[in-house]
């Protein structure tokens, strides 16, 4: 692979399969996954449970590495990274979105924000956590803990803390999930705006249709494999 | 930076279960404070009895006879009939010897006023004062004149005083010891404690030639005078030793014993009781430290438990951490400073309940104590050591946690 083939995507997954051995039995999770998403691209992964859409998802994500295949990420191959490395690459690449929003309960939610900038390492954390509070319109919310915040505000500052980082690529697991659906809608107004205004690059997995509804392109999973691609 | 934060976290994670840490904390506190305590006891005891040993005169050298052996029994020392007057008057003539007081000693009845009091009695001479560095507190000491004229007269220990006058001034009174009647011309300064021989306030002091009189103490064999002590001053501390040598020597010859025959006197200075004795207070503090430390390894293991329980409890916390960037060590050096908070916290809180068990139990009289910054620092290493020991297992199985599983985890 020369340099220039990075250009074609962020993200390119070649053949990813996994299996998972639990006890006598083999679970293949992944079974050949092949996948490109472009820069700037908001593109979303649908599939019934079992589907392989976590174990995609944990693998994107670096917190888990393939048994064959290949995963280039911003050009790099991390398919076959240490531990240590791929949690530098998990703190400068990648941000991530959980359905169950994942913030510190004891922290306020601009600590929360701060937190992948003190294991980056980066300079300037108290002004770069706030400014990306003020993007998700929460700025003044800087000082409460998730507890004194509703399941939106508490989603919101979930996004503030993938994008902190300025990410190459923010992961959201089911964003709405845990949301009714109005605050879901503005939850994934935000996502949107922040797509389209700073061209963050986002993979959403999701099994709700308004969701895939709003995003470019639409990866459906089965049984560990690509089953089908559909664009609105 | 990092460490700041790690700081902060700790203490947040610390406070949000207050009751916890505190009841975690305290088995440190119990075992630093008992650590910082005991210590204190052992160091208190050791100064007080150094202070008295070298109170008594740290150029002193002392030469008493040696064993009694008859019949192939070791008598205790002191008892055979080796050292004369003689030997002390050469002693005086050895280089570097500043001054030699020979002592007598025995004991007999004191009557004085219708009261009576059973005292030893202890034979010398006016060097007596500068030789064991003691004072007169009341009148005088009996001079050199008076030792040539065997002159009647008597100087009290404190505690005689008290037994035999009440505390009243007893100068000019008289005194009858063994049926002779003295005139009491001084009372020595109180001393305290106990020496050698036994408590030194308990004395009578008359002059030498006296004491041969009323005690008798000339040898069995040629009727030389005895000594029971040569109490010997060197002239400074650095020729102590040297000295001794000297002086075992000259007895040595004068004794008329060849070079494989053992002496038979007993030499010893006070640098080496001193020696002895700190040897011995030395073990006792450290028994005693030890037996703390035990209670400190305890506390340990209980800051182990709870962490251990912590890690459990917090999984999806280090799952998010993991997730947004964290390598195993942060997550290492998060938990291990808050093991480290708590063992610190604790042994600071320890060391000050220490010392105030030390302050109450020197100000009960029972015992002296000193608290040494030695001790505390020992305390605050071995807590901090501790919370080392017992935070890196419970530290490393958070560090070791796989994200995804941990981010699941319920």
């Amino acid at each position: 692979m020369t340099a220039s083939n990075h250009r074609s995507g962020v993200i390119e997954v070649e053949d990813l399969s996994k299996v998972y051995h639990l006890g006598e039995t083999e679970v293949h999770a992944l079974r050949g996954v092949n996948l490109t998403v472009t820069e700037g691209e908001m593109m979303s992964i649908m599939g019934p449970s079992g589907s392989g859409k976590s174990t995609l998802m944990a693998i994107l994500g670096c917190l888990d590495t393939p048994t064959s295949g290949l995963y280039r990420l911003a050009g790099t191959d991390v398919s076959r990274l240490s531990d240590r490395q791929l949690a530098t690459i998990r703190s400068r690449q990648i941000g991530f979105v959980f359905q169950t929003f994942n913030l510190l309960p004891r922290a306020t939610a601009l600590e929360n924000v701060e937190l992948p900038l003190l294991y980056a390492g980066a300079s300037k954390r108290r002004q770069r956590a706030r400014a990306a509070l003020e993007a998700v319109g929460l700025g003044d919310r800087a000082r409460h803990r998730p507890v004194e915040l509703s399941g939106g505000e508490q989603q919101r500052v979930a996004i503030a803390r993938a994008l902190v980082n300025e990410p190459a690529i923010i992961l959201a697991d089911e964003p709405t999930g845990n949301l009714d659906s109005k605050t879901g809608d503005e939850v994934l107004d935000i996502l949107t705006t922040l797509h389209q205004e700073r061209g963050l690059t986002l993979v959403i997995v999701t099994h709700e249709p308004r969701v895939t509804a709003r995003t470019e392109r639409t990866v459906h999973l089965l049984d560990g494999r690509v089953e089908r691609e559909e664009r609105p | 930076m990092i460490l700041w934060t790690n700081l902060r976290i700790a203490l947040q994670a610390l406070t949000a279960n207050r009751l916890r840490s505190v009841l975690t904390m305290l088995g440190v506190i119990i075992g630093v404070a008992a650590v910082v305590a005991l210590l204190s006891i052992g160091q208190g005891a050791q100064a007080a009895i150094t202070s008295q040993i070298e109170g008594i005169g740290a150029n002193l050298i002392s030469v008493m006879p040696g064993r009694l052996e008859e019949h192939g029994a070791m008598g205790a020392g002191g008892t055979a009939q080796t050292l004369t007057l003689s030997d002390a008057q050469a002693v005086a003539e050895v280089p570097a010897v500043m001054a030699v007081a020979p002592i007598y000693q025995g004991s007999g009845q004191l009557i004085a006023a219708g009261r009576n009091a059973s005292a030893p009695i202890v034979g010398t001479t006016p060097e007596y004062l500068a030789v064991r560095g003691v004072n007169v507190e009341l009148g005088r000491f009996f001079t050199p004149a008076e030792v040539k004229a065997t002159a009647r007269v008597v100087v009290l220990g404190a505690q005689a005083v008290r037994d035999l006058f009440g505390g009243l001034n007893p100068l000019g009174k008289r005194v009858r010891i063994k049926g002779t009647l003295f005139e009491v011309v001084g009372v020595m300064a109180e001393q305290g404690g106990q020496g050698p021989m036994g408590s030194q306030d308990e004395q009578v002091f008359v002059p030498l030639t006296t004491a041969y009189r009323i005690l008798g103490g000339r040898a069995a064999s040629g009727g030389a005078f005895l000594v029971s002590t040569i109490s010997v001053s060197a002239a400074s501390p650095d020729v102590v030793a040297e000295t001794a040598d000297r002086i075992t020597a000259l007895l040595h010859q004068r004794h008329g014993l060849g070079p494989e025959d053992e002496d038979d006197f007993i030499i010893f200075n006070q640098q080496q009781i001193l020696g002895a004795v700190q040897e011995i207070t030395g073990v006792l503090t450290l028994f005693l430290g030890a037996i703390a430390a035990i209670s400190l390894l305890v506390g340990g293991i209980g800051i182990m438990n709870i962490m251990l329980v912590s890690v459990t409890e917090r999984t999806r916390e280090i799952g998010i951490r993991k997730a947004v960037g964290a390598r195993r060590e942060h997550i290492l050096i998060q938990f291990l400073v808050e093991t480290l908070v708590l063992t610190l916290l604790g042994g600071g809180l320890g060391v000050g309940l220490g010392a105030a068990i030390a302050a109450l139990v020197g100000r009960s009289g029972l015992l002296t104590t000193q608290v040494t910054p030695d001790s505390v620092a020992l305390a605050l290493g071995f807590s901090a050591a501790v919370g080392l020991f017992f935070g890196i297992y419970p530290a490393t199985r958070a560090a070791r946690l796989n994200p995804i599983e941990a981010l699941r985890y319920e």
